[in-house]
């Protein structure tokens, strides 16, 4: 197993930000796996998306079921190969997995920012990222890598900082939040800004964390996460109460379990898996993280700037794309992919699409379809490392 | 007719430095040799994921899309050249195919394989479907959907309106314009708006 260590890299220099407002000084946390060649030209970024952090391969000593999020996909030998890349995983600003965010203290009023931290945007993160890479000594990426709201820092990338970036993978993403995904993501809001231990946004001096907010938003989310089939698949209309009678072998699971004519107790296992996923998430996620990110996930939308013809925002992107989705992603699906390859096809670049027919929905970005991971493994293998 | 014998004979159809769309590119050999050796530069597009994973190999760009679904995904004369080979007699929607071949490229080059061959006939007058190494499939699991002729794609691209640039057979490699609907395997024509 390929050990991780935590970084951290502390910025003195303001941050302006797109709203206006400015980040005086900050910290972003990091890791990297691998090792940078001495021309540095194997450098691969990894962004992630809305509940992931910069622990993105590897487990921390000590810890074996501590792996990173990506796992699956980044180590020696896996499809982003360690051995040929040197890898950089980052925490964004607003997150809560160590980069400065929410739950610190404002240097301006020496107030734990709560609610008051500046809105940031996608193209906020990059700016970050990219101050990152100067402290790293890297000008110029092999590839930036992301899924969902990962892939649109990715694409962003290619952007903001076209001559800086060489190949982009963007998995599961959007050029911009459909009318629905926004709906989805004012849902979550609500529930948590609508529980009475957030206290608007400052609910740390209070000393409360609005849990049942957090494990709604969660559960919403979970829905969007996965398809319908999978759901089905995985619990149906399985009772808690037939499960938990199958483990203790007693007989009462041999009619399926019996309802409880309750309306609040856990009666089928799709409400049980989803408070667990709630609970969890509550525990370790921060309130204003979490619409700190989702707003992000809303604003995000290069065509804007362009009247809404993304084939003239992406004129500027000059990397070489590798687009990938599922066709049962329903958050994100195959057709706003699609809408990405088109304007790059407009545009003349090198990009090619896989459009993986997988089961999982949203989620299948994390999984290990054997598929999807040949095409981002040959993918890889295809960039050229100059010495 | 080897891939690689197709490959040539249509490849000296395009001209060099080509913006070039291969539908039904397969693994992308042809989009690679067209690269390699005339310098073109284009996408491929495939519906099957083992050949998407080969292009991707092979460093060629590709596109995964079902056909069927039309390409809607591309501008008007957007490509030099749009390529069709062996594909046509796959694609349930083939005449709107091939007007959109037109649509995208400035000159759509198809090729597929000519019904009308000589021994293709004889096995009808025997009674039975044809099949030979160009067709080697039992009529019962066939992929060809759209069986034709030479004679036929010229009769619908007429219909159509469209242009016949030039149109042939090829049998082993070889060009064949006297009676290529008799003599030729495969049916190659260039078509343009």
């Amino acid at each position: 197993m390929m050990i991780a260590t935590p970084q951290s890299m502390h910025f003195e220099a303001a941050l302006a930000l797109q709203s206006g407002a400015h980040l005086r000084r900050y910290d972003l946390s990091f890791e990297t796996y691998g090792t940078l060649n001495p021309a540095k030209s194997n450098a691969v970024l990894i962004c992630h998306a809305l509940n992931a952090s910069h622990h993105v391969a590897g487990v921390y000593d000590g810890h074996s079921k501590s792996e990173g999020w990506w796992d699956n996909m980044i180590g020696p030998g896996k499809p982003l190969d360690t051995n040929k890349f040197f890898v950089i995983g980052t925490n964004n600003l607003g997150s809560c997995f160590g980069s400065t965010g929410p739950m610190h203290r404002n240097p301006d009023s020496a107030k734990i920012y709560g609610a008051d931290f500046p809105v940031v945007t996608v193209e906020d993160w990059v700016n970050a990222q990219a101050r990152l890479l100067d402290a790293l000594g890297i000008q110029t990426l092999a590839a930036v890598m992301g899924g969902s709201l990962g892939g649109m820092q990715a694409l962003s990338w290619t952007l903001q900082y076209p001559g800086r970036v060489r190949h982009a993978l963007v998995i599961a993403s959007a050029p911009n939040l459909t009318a629905e995904n926004i709906a989805f993501n004012e849902v979550a809001r609500r529930a948590i800004v609508t529980d009475p231990d957030f206290h608007d946004g400052h609910f740390y001096q209070h000393g409360t964390v609005p849990k049942r907010g957090l494990r709604i938003a969660r559960m919403i989310g979970h829905i969007t996460y996965l398809s319908d089939d999978v759901m089905n698949e995985k619990f149906g209309r399985q009772l808690r109460n037939a499960v938990l009678a199958q483990a203790d072998n007693t007989a009462a699971h041999l009619n399926g379990g019996a309802y409880k004519y309750s309306t609040q107790a856990v009666e089928f296992q799709i409400e049980s898996y989803l408070r667990h996923q709630g609970d969890k998430f509550a525990e370790y996620f921060d309130a204003n993280t979490y619409l700190l990110i989702t707003r992000a996930l809303d604003y995000f939308d290069p065509a804007r700037a362009y009247g809404g013809n993304l084939s003239l925002a992406l004129g500027r992107a000059s990397a070489k794309f590798l687009l990938v989705s599922f066709t049962t992603d329903w958050r994100f699906s195959p057709k706003r992919s699609r809408e990405i390859v088109k304007a790059l096809l407009d545009n003349q670049r090198d990009v090619s699409y896989a459009e993986i027919d997988a089961p999982h929905g949203h989620d299948a970005f994390l999984l290990d379809d054997p598929r999807y991971m040949g095409v981002v493994r040959s993918y890889f293998e295809s960039i050229e490392v100059p010495a | 007719m080897s891939d690689a014998q197709i490959q040539q004979t249509l490849a000296e159809l395009v001209p060099p430095g080509s913006r070039v769309l291969d539908l039904g590119c397969g693994d992308g050999a042809m989009l690679d040799y067209l690269r390699q050796t005339r310098q073109c530069t284009g996408y491929g597009i495939e519906i099957d994921d083992a050949n998407v994973l080969a292009c991707v190999k092979r460093g060629v760009n590709v596109i995964q899309l079902n056909l069927d679904e039309g390409l809607s995904m591309f501008e008007d004369a957007s490509f030099d050249v749009v390529l069709q080979i062996d594909t046509l007699q796959h694609l349930r929607n083939a005449e709107v195919m091939l007007l959109e071949t037109v649509r995208v490229g400035r000159l759509g080059i198809v090729a597929f394989p000519n019904f009308a061959h000589w021994p293709n006939r004889l096995s009808v007058l025997k009674g039975r479907m044809p099949v030979t190494r160009r067709l080697p499939y039992q009529w019962y699991d066939t992929p060809n959907i759209r069986v034709g002729t030479h004679a036929d794609l010229g009769i619908l691209a007429r219909a159509n309106g469209l242009t016949v640039q030039d149109s042939f057979g090829v049998q082993d490699g070889e060009v064949v314009r006297t009676l290529p609907n008799l003599l030729a395997g495969t049916s190659v024509y260039q078509l343009s708006r």
